[in-house]
């Protein structure tokens, strides 16, 4: 991908293409769940020919999901720790809505908006997973009895709805915050994006001569 | 059947509208299965495979009389033996014909998703419609009677359809009219709960003392019901559930969480809107660019100060 000269990488092509392949999967297991959950929303079954296919091709969307999504734990997990920077910014959340910047700590790579998507998605497709499976009767009917796949759906559903708000919460952000979805599509950040809602990070790309996405980066010495 | 039947649904399943249901001058019906009189010849049983066209895979004996061992796709109706000691120490053989009980509050359709796919017709019969079956094992885990059963090959559910197409055109089901001994009745719910009053009546007086009728109110009673010798102990019958209940967890996940959740969905779509007419987008301004490039510019010459600092000394 061509950058433009003086941006920051903010996510490599690596992270991009492992991005997408979860939204893709999330948003087909988010059709084919919604319609299998609600009867106002079971026209969604047409968009994967049908209802049969549609319970057919569901929890095999939901193991892909699972293993790009370990992918995004594997690149992330570490610019998602918790700090106390976190705490003093959801509690500034109002000026952060209000989108006065200024006077909110300043952010590392991720804020704490971020990483509590990052952290509840890595909770909850756990629990998808386990669930799912325990109700995927093809394969798995006779390793539980009816009694725990009840449960299992209950809290199958409750997961999901919980992670398509969270999911909700996600894409509005990136539409919200301008810049943020080239970020994922085209991968680069102005400096001066880069300053207004991540300075942290910042500074310390700045402080290290790197171009991003993490400091120090010694592959890009050659765009000083 | 689904299409001579349409106007007569009392209940279709995920469908929010009324269904049709002009036709409601009809008279619920009921099979009636007198257990006491049951004598475990399986002539219900191969009557049903007769009239469904219905042959299972053959199985190996395993020391019991239940043949096939449990219900399955191809096997709607199953005679369940359970040698049962008595107190006094004699032996009894309770014989239960298993199958849909055609519940009046039918789980399997509470629970299932597919529009349609199951339906209640006036008359209290539950019918499977297959042809808008998704073979998602929903009605499975609805069912307090543990009696759906997905095929591996065509992937949608079966269960006895109390002979929805022979009752519909005025027979009685094949597994009543094969019954030699009169053990399985069929007619009016009214009919059969009168039917059973007397037979409780003459077990009563020939001593025992715990016949009665199933009928689980649980369910708000079912089409399909019992006499027992020991109606207070049904579970004595191979399982048979002695308080049978859609499960609350069924009843949680079909009921409340379904608008509450949908709710929340919206509530959440709904404020990011509402933010975006409010707040507006957060965009980059030109003096964040401006402070940016300061900032980089500052490190960059401090880097090169270093540099220099390390190039100048001696190697």
């Amino acid at each position: 991908m061509t950058r433009p000269r003086g941006t920051l990488i903010r996510n490599t092509t690596v992270t991009r293409l492992n991005h997408w392949l979860t939204a893709a999967c999330f948003v087909l297991l988010m059709l084919s769940g919604l319609a299998m959950f609600h009867p106002l929303l079971f026209w969604l079954s047409a968009l994967f020919g049908g209802g049969q296919w549609m319970r057919a091709i569901h929890p095999w969307i939901g193991l892909v999901l699972v293993v790009s999504y370990a992918g995004m734990i594997v690149q992330f997990w570490r610019d998602n720790l918790w700090t106390r920077d976190d705490v003093a910014w959801a509690l500034a959340i109002n000026k952060v809505l209000a989108n006065e910047e200024e006077g909110v700590p300043e952010v590392a790579r991720f804020n704490a908006g971020q990483k509590m998507v990052f952290w509840s998605m890595a909770l909850l497709i756990p629990v998808l997973l386990f669930t799912g499976i325990l109700v995927w009767d093809y394969y798995f009917e006779a390793f539980s009895s009816v009694e725990t796949q009840r449960f299992a759906l209950l809290i199958h559903s409750l997961a999901a709805i919980a992670a398509i708000i969270i999911w909700i919460t996600h894409v509005y952000a990136a539409i919200w915050v301008r810049g943020s979805m080239r970020a994922m599509t085209q991968g680069y950040v102005t400096p001066g994006w880069a300053w207004r809602h991540h300075r942290k990070w910042f500074r310390s790309l700045a402080a290290t001569g790197s171009t991003g996405p993490r400091p120090g980066n010694a592959a890009d010495k050659t765009h000083k | 059947m689904a299409d001579l039947q349409s106007q007569d649904y009392i209940r279709r399943s995920a469908t929010t509208l009324t269904p049709p249901s002009v036709r409601n001058h009809e008279a619920e019906v009921a099979k009636l299965i007198d257990v006491t009189r049951c004598i475990g010849c399986k002539a219900c049983q191969a009557a049903c495979m007769e009239w469904n066209d219905l042959r299972t895979e053959m199985q190996s004996f395993e020391g019991s009389y239940d043949n096939p061992k449990d219900l399955d796709p191809s096997t709607w109706t199953l005679m369940r033996f359970t040698e049962h000691e008595t107190a006094d120490g004699n032996l009894e053989w309770l014989i239960r014909k298993d199958g849909c009980m055609h519940c009046e509050d039918p789980g399997c359709l509470k629970a299932c998703p597919a529009p349609g796919a199951i339906v209640q017709y006036a008359n209290g019969i539950v019918d499977f419609i297959s042809e808008n079956c998704i073979g998602c094992g929903y009605c499975v885990k609805g069912c307090p009677f543990n009696i759906p059963r997905i095929s591996k090959v065509d992937h949608k559910s079966y269960k006895c359809t109390l002979c929805s197409d022979r009752v519909g055109v005025g027979l009685e089901p094949a597994c009543v009219k094969a019954c030699p001994t009169g053990a399985i009745m069929f007619g009016s719910k009214a009919d059969m709960a009168d039917w059973a009053g007397e037979r409780i009546v003459d077990l009563k007086s020939r001593g025992y003392e715990n016949a009665g009728l199933y009928d689980p109110p649980g369910v708000s009673g079912t089409h399909v019901m019992y006499v027992l010798h020991h109606a207070d102990k049904p579970s004595l019958y191979a399982g048979l559930p002695d308080d049978p209940k859609i499960s609350a967890a069924v009843e949680f996940w079909k009921g409340l969480i379904k608008p509450v959740a949908l709710a929340g969905v919206a509530l959440a779509a709904v404020s990011g809107f509402l933010h975006w007419v409010v707040a507006g987008p957060n965009e980059v301004q030109p003096e964040d660019e401006v402070e940016a490039q300061h900032l980089l510019a500052a490190e960059r010459s401090k880097r090169d100060t270093e540099n220099r600092y390390i190039a100048d000394e001696p190697a």
